[in-house]
This record gives structure tokens, sequence and C-alpha cells, in this order.
């Protein structure tokens, strides 16, 4: 079976900054994936729940407010529990290097701070979903 | 501007030098690029010379500053008479915090506060509520209720310094806050300076605070108007910002006509609730962004200027020289700073500056060089302070008024900002205005073209970026990161808890019925909104009942 991957592009929080979030959706795209983006504001509650229903292999999730340490690993752990296990999630934007650790920890397989050519985590994504 | 016989003259000789000289020169050594293109997409030529401004006519495009259509800057000495207000946009944690930091900021010399709120704030939630976790005191100061804000502005005389507010959808909430305060600090509102956002076309287009519809949200903003032409008569009562389009990736030339498209939704709204042009007018103002491309940034400021004073005279007839001049705040450009290398962010903070400088800014923001890793450090802050200052004080560029009109190539660049800038305003007229246009997503479009574009070109090498995508070296991690302490959630939580308990509850319910019913008709809402908050309301409260009165607004998703 050779679908195209699917990914959902997410905006967990309070946060308006969409530019980045829009940019690596439209390369996804043009490289080939099916892309769902959210819009702003969503809860990990929303995002897991549309994870699940639009059938994702990769959740992909950008914050520049600060609030990732909270939020990203509330989706993962969501995800979890509503049998999203082996949905790959991926995060980006303005997180401290000392974070990274932490987040990759709580599940999150790869953070992508400002500066990375769209390829790199579109890469990643190819390499690293699971399908069954 | 030329005459006719020599301009003649002088485009025989350089079709001569063109080729004689540099058909030669490019045979011998072709240029580095086959193109030159400026950020917003136009060609750059080799060489500018009279005929590129050939039609220019000196009093009708330039005139003097302080005269229309005030292209060389709104006042007739400009930094000779006093230097731009130096404007540090801060803000974190809690009230207290963020009062130490603009403290220090004013014992550094800076001359006016910029305060930043943190989501939750800016969304109309109070901390303890459930969309606020994880938020709170993040990327601004977190202000639920009145008392909040006395400790912000504890022993800031509010007669003595002027505040600008980054606040938009619930910015009449935060402005009754700050009249509160002052009364309380026994200043009566007319003394009061300073600058809300209060721009809500924007926050659909680009930077996402927006709670309520758009006609909800333009009656609250022509209520600002009308209550502060009567009583708080020298706040700027709105900031019609570019800064956060230039941001979500759009062009110098987007920048402007999006701008003034937005600019000139309000003029209308607020003319057809009644109000005269010239009585609001005088107190708009503006914020753009300020990049790299120093001589287009010039350009653009310049432009945008001229464009603006001829849609105020012409299309809305206004009278007041106050309503012709566009007065602006500015801000380097946040987009254009690298993670890698961050100390290279200095230098284009200071290119950044003059380009606001050059281009007769009213107040700059300057960002710090850590900026695209977190919130800035004290020190990060104190030399981007320093960057205005050495510009202000060493650099001399403040002695002389417009140093750059004249140029042939600036003039240039002028007059194509502002036709192309006028072409995108037509077509956002003919759409039917700003808030149609963006309900259609041809503006967040638009944007998103320019940002990908960019972004492509960044990838593919044919824009460099120094240090990210050239000259990059092996870095280890940045130290020393301001962190903000999640306690602050916890903190604000207590404090609403003990608030809740000891204000006059009644009295809460009383203002906030009030209000409803208000808002439910179509009375002005400022007064009810100030009565609200001195019984201290909180801003969730407050903007809670206009939730449910208003609604919310839909964002149309756009890739």
């Amino acid at each position: 079976m050779n679908r195209p991957i699917r990914v959902l592009v997410a905006k967990p929080g309070l946060d308006g900054h969409d530019r980045g979030a829009k940019v690596v959706a439209r390369a996804m795209r043009d490289a080939g994936m099916e892309v769902i983006y959210t819009g702003l504001r969503q809860t990990p509650e929303q995002i897991v729940e549309a994870a699940i229903q639009e059938d994702v292999d990769c959740v992909s999730m950008s914050i520049l407010s600060g609030a990732h340490n909270h939020l990203f690993p509330k989706v993962v752990k969501l995800l979890r529990e509503k049998g999203g296990e082996d949905i790959l999630v991926v995060g980006g934007g303005v997180i401290p290097e000392e974070d990274i650790p932490g987040l990759k920890e709580a599940g999150i397989a790869e953070i992508f701070t400002p500066g990375t050519p769209t390829g790199v985590t579109i890469d990643f994504i190819t390499k690293n979903i699971k399908r069954n | 501007m030329y005459n006719k016989e020599k301009l003649d003259a002088q485009k025989a000789e350089r079709e001569n030098w063109e080729k004689n000289k540099i058909a030669k020169t490019l045979a011998k050594r072709p240029e580095r690029k086959a193109e030159f293109t400026s950020t917003s997409g136009f060609e750059v030529k080799r060489l500018y010379a009279p005929e590129d401004i050939a039609d220019l006519d000196y009093n009708e495009d330039l005139s003097y500053p302080g005269e229309f259509p005030y292209t060389r800057g709104v006042q007739p000495t400009m930094y000779r008479g006093k230097l731009w207000t130096m404007r540090q946009y801060a803000g974190f944690a809690t009230a207290e915090e963020s009062n130490k930091r603009y403290k220090y900021l004013l014992e550094q010399g800076q001359t006016g506060l910029s305060v930043a709120f943190d989501l939750p704030t800016q969304i109309g939630y109070d901390s303890d509520h459930p969309l606020s976790e994880g938020e709170v005191g993040k990327v601004g100061v977190a202000i639920d209720s009145l008392k909040d804000m006395e400790i912000l502005f504890d022993g800031i005389p509010l007669d003595k310094v002027s505040t600008s507010m980054t606040i938009n959808a619930p910015a009449s909430v935060l402005l009754a806050m700050y009249i509160a305060v002052a009364e309380k600090q026994g200043v009566t509102p007319d003394k009061l300076s300073g600058t809300i956002q209060n721009d809500i076309l924007k926050e659909y287009i680009a930077r996402g605070t927006y709670i309520f519809p758009t006609e909800p949200s333009m009656r609250l903003i022509t209520n600002i108007f009308e209550y502060c032409a009567k009583h708080v008569p020298k706040w700027n009562t709105i900031s019609i910002s570019g800064y956060h389009i230039r941001e979500a990736g759009s062009t110098a030339v987007q920048e402007v006509a999006f701008t003034l498209a937005d600019g000139i939704a309000y003029v209308e709204a607020a003319i057809k609730a009644g109000l005269d042009v010239d009585e609001f007018a005088p107190r708009l103002s503006f914020f753009f962004n300020a990049h790299n491309d120093l001589l287009e940034e010039v350009a653009k400021f310049r432009a945008a200027r001229r464009l603006w004073a001829k849609i105020m005279k012409e299309r809305f007839n206004a009278k007041d020289p106050k309503s012709l001049m566009l007065r602006f705040h500015t801000q380097t450009g946040g987009s254009t700073l690298t993670a890698q290398q961050p100390d290279n962010n200095i230098v284009r903070v200071a290119i950044q500056t003059l380009a606001a400088v050059l281009g007769g800014t009213q107040s700059l923001h300057t960002n710090s060089r850590d900026e695209a890793l977190a919130l800035p450090t004290e020190d990060s802050v104190r030399i981007a302070l320093r960057t205005q200052q050495i510009v202000a004080y060493e650099s001399g560029v403040a002695d002389t008024i417009d140093p750059l009109a004249g140029s042939y190539y600036v003039e240039s660049m002028t007059n194509e900002i502002e036709k192309r800038a006028a072409e995108y305003i037509a077509k956002i007229d003919e759409l039917g205005g700003a808030p149609k246009a963006i309900e259609r997503g041809f503006i967040q479009q638009e944007i998103q073209d320019s940002a990908y574009k960019y972004q492509k070109e960044v990838e593919k090498g044919e824009r460099i970026v120094v240090g990210m995508n050239k000259f990059q070296i092996e870095e280890s991690a940045p130290k020393g990161l301001l962190r903000v302490d999640p306690v602050v959630g916890e903190m604000q939580k207590e404090k609403l808890k003990a608030l809740r308990a000891e204000r006059n509850n009644n009295k809460v319910e009383e203002s906030l019925a009030a209000l409803r019913k208000a808002a439910e008709g179509d009375e002005n809402l400022m007064p009810y909104i100030l009565t609200a908050v001195k019984e201290y309301a909180t801003l969730g409260e407050i903007c809670g009942v206009l939730r449910e009165v208003f609604g919310e607004y839909q964002q149309s998703v756009i890739l």
C-alpha cells in the first residue's frame, strides 16, 4: 500500500505565530504529503481528536510562546491513551536547546528549531513514521 | 526636477556609458547575479540617475518637513528638536517582576514604556482559565485585574511617562485599568499619554490574538476613539500595525498596502459611527517593521507617509493637518534574527535602527540579540538600547532632516513602493475593503505566498542569511537564557482567589450586568468597562460577558 504520508500540522496553545507552521505545511504538501492544518489555539484534546479522526501518520506541532514543556508532552500522553501511540510526534518553534532532552524523553521524536530547512523536517518524518 | 536639455544630454551620456564601459566590463567580468531584486521583488537597477526621477516635483511630492504630503517627516525640525522615543517592549512573569524591569529601563535612559502582556491577557482569559495553562507570564506580564495593574505601575508617575500597550481585542479593558491606576495616583485622564495597539484587523490577518467577530470589534474600537477624544485627548487610540504583517512574511510593499488598507477601514467605521474625521484622525498612529534592506526600508517609510496623507486628504476630506500625518512607531524585524551566532543579530539591529531613523520614525524598539532563542536577558536588552543611543548621539544621522532625500535610488524606490501599494489598495477596495478581503482570505494568501517564496529562496541559497545558510560554524547551546518560572501561573491563581474573596462581589455583579445590557444595545461601552474595572471585576469576567453577547471570531484557515 502506497498512500501518501498524512500529517496534521497543529498550533497548540494561545500563540498566533503561524508563519512557520504554514510554511512547513506547504513544503510538506509540495513534497507529496497530505497535510491538514488545524488553525490557531488548539487544545491538546482537539489536536489528538483530529489526529485520530484524520488517521494521520504524524502530528507536527509549532509553538513560539514558551508553553512547549507543558503542551507537547500532553499531546503525546493523550495520543497514547486514545490509541494513537503509533503516530509520530514532532515539534518546532522557539524552543531552548536545554528543553529538548526532556521533550524527547516525553515522546516527541524530534524538535526543529529556527533556521531548520523544511527539507530536514520532511526527511525526518518520511524516515520515522510507523506504517503497519 | 531637471532641465530638459540637460536631462537629454545626461541620458545620451548614460547610453554611451552602458554601451561602452559597462559592456566591456561585463564581457571581462559578469556581475554577481543575473538580476538584483529588492525584498519586495522589484528589479534593482545597476545605477540610478536623474532620469529615474525626472517627473519628481519637489513641492508636490516631497515638500518640507511638517508640510503636506509629509514625505520628509511629520515635524518641522524632526530629530534636531527632539530625538525619537526609545521604547523597549518589555514584560514577563508577574506585575512585580515587570515593574522592576521598567524601572531598570527608565534608569538606563529609556524614554517611554512599552508593555508586553501574556497571551491569556491578550485573549481575555484570567490566569486560572483552563486555556491559560502553561501560558501565564510567558510572553508578557499577566494582568487579571486592576490589582495587577496597580503593581505594574507602582512608583512610576503616569503623568511623566508615556506608555504603549500591546493590547488589541481587550484594549478597552486595559485602557480602563490604566485610567483607574492614574486616578489612584492623582493623575487625571487628560494628562495621560500613550498608545494602545487596538488594531483587530491585523490580528485576523497575522497576529492571532482576536476574540470577537469583526463588527463588535470595530464597535469597541470606535467606542475608544470617541471616548478618548472627549476624556483622554493625548492618547493614541490605535496603532495600525504593519509590523506583524511583515513578520508573517509580507514584502515591504505589502506591509504598507495592507496596513493603510486597515487604516482606511478604521476611518470608515468611525465615520459611519457618526464621528467627524478631524475629531479622531489626529490620534491615529501606525506601527511598522524595519528589516535589513536599508534603502528599501527608508523608501517604505517615506512612501507610507506620502500615501496616507493623500488618502486622508482626498478620500476622507480631512482638514486638520494632524489628521494627514502618519506618525509611527518602529520595531526592528524579529523574523530577521537568527538563532545561529546570535551576536550577529546586534549588527542586523543596528542596520534596522538606521533604517527607522533615516525613515523618520517617532519611536523605536530595538530587538535583542537572543530573541530567536527566548525572551531577552537584561544584558541583551541593554545592548539593544545602546544601539539606539549610538545611532542617536554618535552617527550624525539625526542632525539633519531626511538626509537621504534626493538620492536617485531612494526617491525612485519611494515612488515605486507608493505606486505598488496604491495598486494593492485599489484591489482591496474592489473586494469591498480590508474586512471583506480578510474574510475571503485574500490578504492572508498574499502574505503566505511571499513567506513561502522567501523560505524557498533561503533554502536554495538564492538569499543569503549569514550564519544560517552560509558562513556557519559549530556552536554549543547558548547559555544564560531568560526563563519564566512556571510557578508564576500558580501565583496568579492564588492572587485571583484572594481578590475574589476580598472585593465587593455584589458590586462586581451589578457592574457586569450593566455592561451586558449596554453591550446588547448600542451605547459607548467605555464608561461601563471603567466602572467594572474599578470594582475589581477581572479581565476574564469582563471579556466573558462580551463573549456571551458578541460571540467569537472564527478564523478562516488558509493554506
